[in-house]
């Protein structure tokens, strides 16, 4: 294959896995704290980059022009608006149904999501139609032979390994991320060393959501579309994604996510002639991968308890 | 009790004025609250129990009559036979689910190889239309089949995943191959048993029945068939070796089950009652697309499982009318019925998250009391 086109479709894997690592942090994030399965989280992402285009189109309406100070508004705003609204599905959804079967919770934030994406179909103004997505970032590009190098995929994918660093630097450098871990992996002992579990559950929850609007932004920028159906299809990438890396794992998330991307990548290099079978492929690789490794690429230490 | 049961079922099915049906369905809310607040439906619950196959008898009857008021009426009918045909797989969901504790979020993709068996098979095989049913359901534990190393080495979480991977990869495949159709979908052939060509209206005299009477009968001895089925398994050992498996893998294990064994036993049934409803659903509707079969409607089975109590027939039957039949009376509505769908399932959880009919103490002697 032309070295080219070679790059144009690590580029291309890097970008999506980036986005599907961001959704997949979330998963893991809340597995890690509350040992539950957030299933709302794809249509955070939604509702997350919806806010952002309804920011800018406020920020319009205002007679502001100025590309970089919009952006920066519709991040800050998406994030904190999803913070916010993570917090609250965990209050008001999550923690009352601590003691039901793991099932339930599932259930309950699946028809959480559905709700999202419904409100996002109905009460935004036409949102049952593709809505484009102004691109806000620099549109230089690089010609490289066939590889086509556009600087903002590059601003994008160095956003996101920042958002990544900074999150690690977050959970292994600071108090804060000591006791999210101390709550992930023993909540009686965290509680009697005097962490406050439910401000961590929530503050988690905020992280976890806050990078799912990001990734919903970067998911606005890159495709320059955004529809009320991207949550769900993200969310069930993430999740497998979160999956296969092993929950609970940060790396393994990580991981899991760059690995569907280049599934994704390398089906549709593979299969010319049947690239639409890309997804097939992915999913079967996910599925054989659970049939090999059943906790995940990155294993939890799960201990049969009698 | 049963027959103003359905004496309310019948008029809310004929109710076409959309304030009457909303007016309907809040007093049959309001009537269920009312019988639980003064302790009346324990009592009934109990009268129902001890009077099983009594009450089995009363319901086959009901839904007759119910299909005899509505005889020419095709989109009602329509609409009961896919209750019919959604508790069957709901059943088959159930013994997987219900029984044994395995997770299956794949359950409209079983659904739908029925439903594309059938298709595939009416159209070139002259194959006699009810071995075309089983065939539908046997394929559909085939490809279950495919999953079960994975399902069987996972657990959990890690189990969800398989089955919606698998959901996803069936949908996406579906709608990429051009041999099956493709986004475009499939026409069905109607069935036809002996002759009996099930797609035109049945003449008595001067009264003309919907040819759906004909899918209608057949779906209900699918119904009762599953049902007895269903019941016999859980009473039987087997019932029991499932449950133990359930309530605790290790604890089994330690008392010899093979646990590898009775998983697959649970989820090959389960996926070949599903797989059967699909066949027939596929011919009752003459059409087949990769859209019916998603991964939304998994989760639509799912959520009658959980609604109406894991485990018991009956509550299934009870979420199934209820998920099938209010969005589709709710016309007025109909943008925002998804979302109060999953607002009243959220509802339901939260205030009563063992399901509207839990499942009650196996009891193996009708009417035996300890």
């Amino acid at each position: 294959m032309d070295a080219g086109l070679f790059a144009q479709y690590v580029m291309n894997g890097l970008m999506l896995g980036m986005m599907y690592a961001l959704v997949a942090v979330g998963f893991t994030l809340f597995f890690g704290v509350l040992d539950v399965i957030k299933f709302s989280h794809g249509d955070v992402l939604t509702v997350g980059a919806f806010t952002a285009l309804a920011a800018y189109a406020g920020l319009r309406a205002l007679g502001i022009n100025s590309e970089g100070f919009e952006l920066a508004v519709m991040l800050v705003l998406a994030t904190l608006a999803m913070a916010f609204l993570g917090m609250a599905i965990a209050r008001y959804l999550v923690m009352p149904l601590r003691s039901a079967p793991a099932l339930n919770t599932l259930l309950i934030t699946l028809m959480l999501g559905t709700v999202l994406r419904e409100s996002v179909r109905l009460f935004y103004p036409q949102g049952a139609n593709p809505k484009p997505f102004p691109a806000l970032l620099p549109r230089a590009s690089l010609d490289i032979g066939e590889f086509n190098l556009r600087l903002d995929n590059i601003l994008m994918l160095t956003a996101g390994v920042l958002v990544i660093v900074g999150l690690q630097y977050l959970l292994n450098r600071t108090k804060l991320g000591l006791a999210i871990r101390a709550v992930a992996q023993d909540e009686e002992t965290a509680r009697t060393m005097g962490i406050n579990f439910t401000a961590i559950v929530l503050i988690t929850f905020a992280i976890g959501s806050g990078l799912a609007a990001f990734a919903g932004v970067m998911n606005g920028l890159y495709y320059n579309e955004i529809n009320f159906g991207i949550g769900l299809y993200l969310g069930v990438i993430g999740f497998s994604a979160a999956i296969i890396g092993g929950l609970g794992s940060i790396y393994g998330a990580i991981l899991g996510g760059f690995l569907f991307a280049g599934l994704q990548t390398v089906g549709t290099v593979l299969l010319p002639f049947a690239s639409a079978y890309k997804d097939v492929f992915a999913f079967a690789v996910v599925i054989a991968i659970m049939a090999w490794r059943p906790t995940g690429l990155i294993q939890e230490k799960i201990s049969e308890r009698v | 009790m049963l027959a103003i049961a359905t004496v309310y079922l019948i008029a809310l099915l004929s109710a076409e004025k959309q304030i009457l049906i909303i007016a309907l369905l809040l007093a049959g809310i309001a009537v269920v609250i009312a019988a639980a607040w003064f302790g009346v439906l324990e009592g009934l619950g109990a009268t129902f129990a001890d009077h099983e196959n009594a009450l089995g008898g009363w319901a086959i009857i009901a839904a007759l009559a119910a299909a005899a008021y509505f005889y020419d009426n095709h989109f009602v009918l329509l609409l009961v036979i896919t209750v019919l045909l959604y508790s069957v797989a709901t059943l088959g969901l159930n013994v997987q689910f219900g029984y044994a504790g395995v997770l299956n979020f794949a359950g409209a993709s079983f659904f739908g190889i029925g439903a594309y068996t059938s298709a595939v098979l009416n159209t070139y095989t002259s194959l006699p239309h009810v071995l075309v049913l089983a065939a539908g359901g046997f394929l559909a534990a085939l490809a279950g089949s495919l999953l079960l190393f994975p399902v069987l080495r996972t657990r959990g979480h890690y189990a969800a995943v398989v089955t919606i991977a698998f959901a996803l990869l069936f949908k996406t495949f579906l709608e990429v191959n051009d041999v099956l159709g493709g986004p475009q979908g499939m026409q069905v052939k109607g069935m036809r048993i002996l002759g009996w060509s099930f797609n035109d209206n049945i003449e008595i005299g001067k009264i003309s029945l919907s040819f759906y009477m004909n899918y209608f009968v057949v779906g209900l001895l699918l119904l009762v068939g599953a049902i007895i089925l269903v019941r016999r398994l859980e009473r039987s050992w087997i019932g029991l070796n499932l449950d133990a498996l359930r309530l605790d893998e290790t604890a089994a294990n330690c008392f010899g089950l093979d646990i590898a064994r009775w998983k697959i036993t649970a989820f090959l049934i389960g996926n070949f009652l599903i797989g059967i409803a699909g066949a027939l659903f596929g011919m009752v509707g003459g059409f087949v697309a990769p859209n019916n079969y998603t991964f939304a409607d998994s989760l639509i089975l799912v959520s009658i499982l959980l609604l109406g109590g894991i485990g018991n027939p009956w509550g299934l039957i009870v979420a199934t009318i209820i998920v099938v039949v209010v969005p589709e009376k709710l016309q007025t509505i109909q943008e925002y019925r998804f979302l109060l769908y999953a607002l009243m399932v959220i509802a339901v959880l939260l205030f009563r998250p063992q399901g509207l009919l839990p499942r009650p103490v196996r009891r193996y002697f009708p009417g035996w009391r300890p």
